[in-house]
């Protein structure tokens, strides 16, 4: 949108000082104006929307392309819809994120045992490059693992 | 096709996934021959970036091969070895025409912070990434750039993101010939930031870590000045007493929200999450840099804020320089610089992994085992 109102032009020693090459942008940007125009620029064709798109509502639509990876479900998508309700600006829209996440990862679990599937956990955390390149640190952690589980289990014994 | 799969913080899986389709007359869909674990990627990895979803495909470097094309895309064609940029830019809006194409704002619906980026999370627009045999790539005219026939697609991956956001982070400094320039982070991205800092004319260019042989590659490969933080008291007097107690001209940040050596930054920021992770880099950044000096962060730092000592950004009339890397913008120099032989971004390569390995791989890189410096990822399915 061009701001069609000149009188502020009128205004005694409007743009007397201007320095075009005061730009602490440059070179990231090459500076046109166009951001006078705001959003009236010319944009792609939408994409369709067939999915369901969590939108910041600090933008007026949906961007042209889009993301289809995992559209928002269960538990965590319902926090992250929750999420979406506030600006970026807020904490109630990252820290619900970041809670869906971690009840995402547990979503993930329970999903690979309902489709009959045992997730291998120390697969997925790379072990085997750990056993390869530092065995004495595994070695060290499985110790720390080791005693700290039996100390817990004899605390429990003793208190029951 | 096989791809990544996210399954949680620290937890990672390569599986069989749908094959990518054309959803917009504009996209692409690229054979991945060759794709890089960044070490932002790691950030995605530990769980630090929010809106992270189980099942996603990270990935924002990758090479490959144009397989199938949407009916408006005229700029490649089937066949066409291409690298692709991470930001995905639509080229018509006010922020790509004026060459900001890492602030696109025609490719991320769910963030307005930040443009549509492959692979790293619904903040970044929901892409899945090209850790994976094939990839969906939009706006198609825009980004992808075919590779010219004499250059190694070693070096043309890391064409991607490593050496234009390392280029960009020298650039945003601002560097003066005879300048004494400071590089945190002895990462990838620190190392090409330290080695483009000489293109600008620095006179010294010095690289903090705390890892003793990413110090020893950054010396040999960007010809610097390198020492480790854990040998010193405290880096900000270090810095100021090695710069004759002025301070550097140009402090660069390249290492962002998981960076070690302050205990407050990593309680605050790593264990608690009372910020968006440790912001030590760019605080010492800040404190290192002289009066009216610049201070470049191409570090990444999660939404929503860090606890920086902006006071004395005031105080000390910094200047403080930012931005995603513009890729697009700087390729047809850094593709010169390049081919002339003035740099070596296949040198940084120091693992190459099968995509299939990719649990092992992401934990290489992670821990810093075996030296690692640098990833690539290639998925059995390479020409």
């Amino acid at each position: 949108m061009v701001n069609d109102n000149q009188d502020y032009k009128k205004i005694p020693g409007w743009g007397m000082d201007i320095d075009l090459e005061n730009e602490p942008t440059y070179p990231m940007k090459n500076y046109t104006g166009d951001d006078h125009k705001r959003s009236d620029y010319e944009r792609s064709e939408q994409q369709p929307v067939n999915i369901e798109l969590l939108k910041s509502n600090e933008r007026p639509r949906t961007s042209a392309v889009f993301g289809t990876s995992v559209p928002p479900s269960g538990l965590s998508g319902m926090i992250r819809r929750y999420a979406f309700k506030h600006s970026e600006d807020r904490y109630r829209h990252w820290i619900p994120l970041i809670l869906a996440d971690r009840v995402n990862a547990w979503e993930g679990i329970f999903e690979d045992l309902r489709k009959g599937t045992i997730p291998n956990i120390l697969a997925e955390r790379g072990y085997k490059a750990e056993l390869k390149y530092n065995p004495v640190g595994l070695a060290k952690s499985a110790l720390v693992v080791l005693v700290v589980g039996t100390l817990a289990i004899k605390y429990i014994s003793k208190k029951k | 096709m096989l791809a990544m799969n996210y399954r949680g913080p620290y937890r990672v899986r390569v599986e069989q996934r749908p094959m990518p389709e054309i959803l917009h007359p504009e996209d692409a869909i690229v054979r991945v021959t060759r794709t890089c674990i960044c070490g932002s990627d790691l950030h995605l990895y530990h769980g630090m970036v929010p809106d992270t979803r189980v099942g996603s495909t990270f990935g924002h470097e990758f090479v490959g091969i144009v397989e199938e094309t949407g009916p408006l895309v005229t700029n490649i064609k089937v066949g066409d070895q291409v690298l692709v940029p991470f930001n995905i830019a639509c080229g018509k809006c006010n922020f790509c025409k004026q060459g900001l194409f890492g602030n696109c704002h025609e490719s991320n619906t769910m963030a307005t912070a930040v443009g549509g980026i492959f692979g790293y999370s619904h903040t970044a627009g929901g892409f899945d990434g090209g850790q994976a045999e094939y990839v969906r790539v939009p706006y198609a005219n825009v980004g992808p750039t075919v590779i010219p026939p004499d250059m190694d697609p070693d070096d043309a991956v890391l064409l991607t993101d490593v050496v234009p956001t390392g280029y960009q982070a020298a650039e945003m400094g601002g560097i003066k010939e005879g300048d004494t320039v400071v590089v945190f982070g002895a990462g990838p991205i620190g190392i090409m930031a330290a080695r483009c800092a000489w293109f600008f004319g620095a006179s010294r260019v010095i690289i903090i870590d705390h890892i003793d042989y990413r110090l020893e590659f950054a010396k040999n490969y960007a010809k610097c000045e390198a020492y480790n933080f854990k040998s010193m008291e405290d880096p900000v007097v270090f810095l100021k007493k090695t710069t004759d107690w002025y301070g550097a001209d140009v402090c660069i940040d390249c290492v962002g929200c998981e960076a070690e050596g302050n205990a407050l930054q990593t309680f605050t920021g790593k264990v608690t999450l009372m910020q968006a992770g440790a912001a030590t880099a760019l605080q010492w950044a800040i404190n290192s840099v002289k009066k009216g000096g610049i201070v470049s962060v191409v570090g990444v730092y999660g939404p929503p804020f860090n606890y920086v000592p902006i006071g004395n950004v005031l105080n000390k009339g910094i200047t403080l320089r930012a931005n995603q890397a513009s890729v697009k913008r700087l390729l047809p120099r850094l593709i010169e610089h390049v081919q002339a032989g003035r740099l070596d971004p296949k040198g940084l390569i120091t693992h190459r992994i099968p995509l299939e390995e990719i649990a092992d791989a992401y934990h290489i890189f992670s821990a810093k085992l075996d030296n690692c410096i640098k990833t690539v990822l290639i998925p059995s399915t390479k020409a």
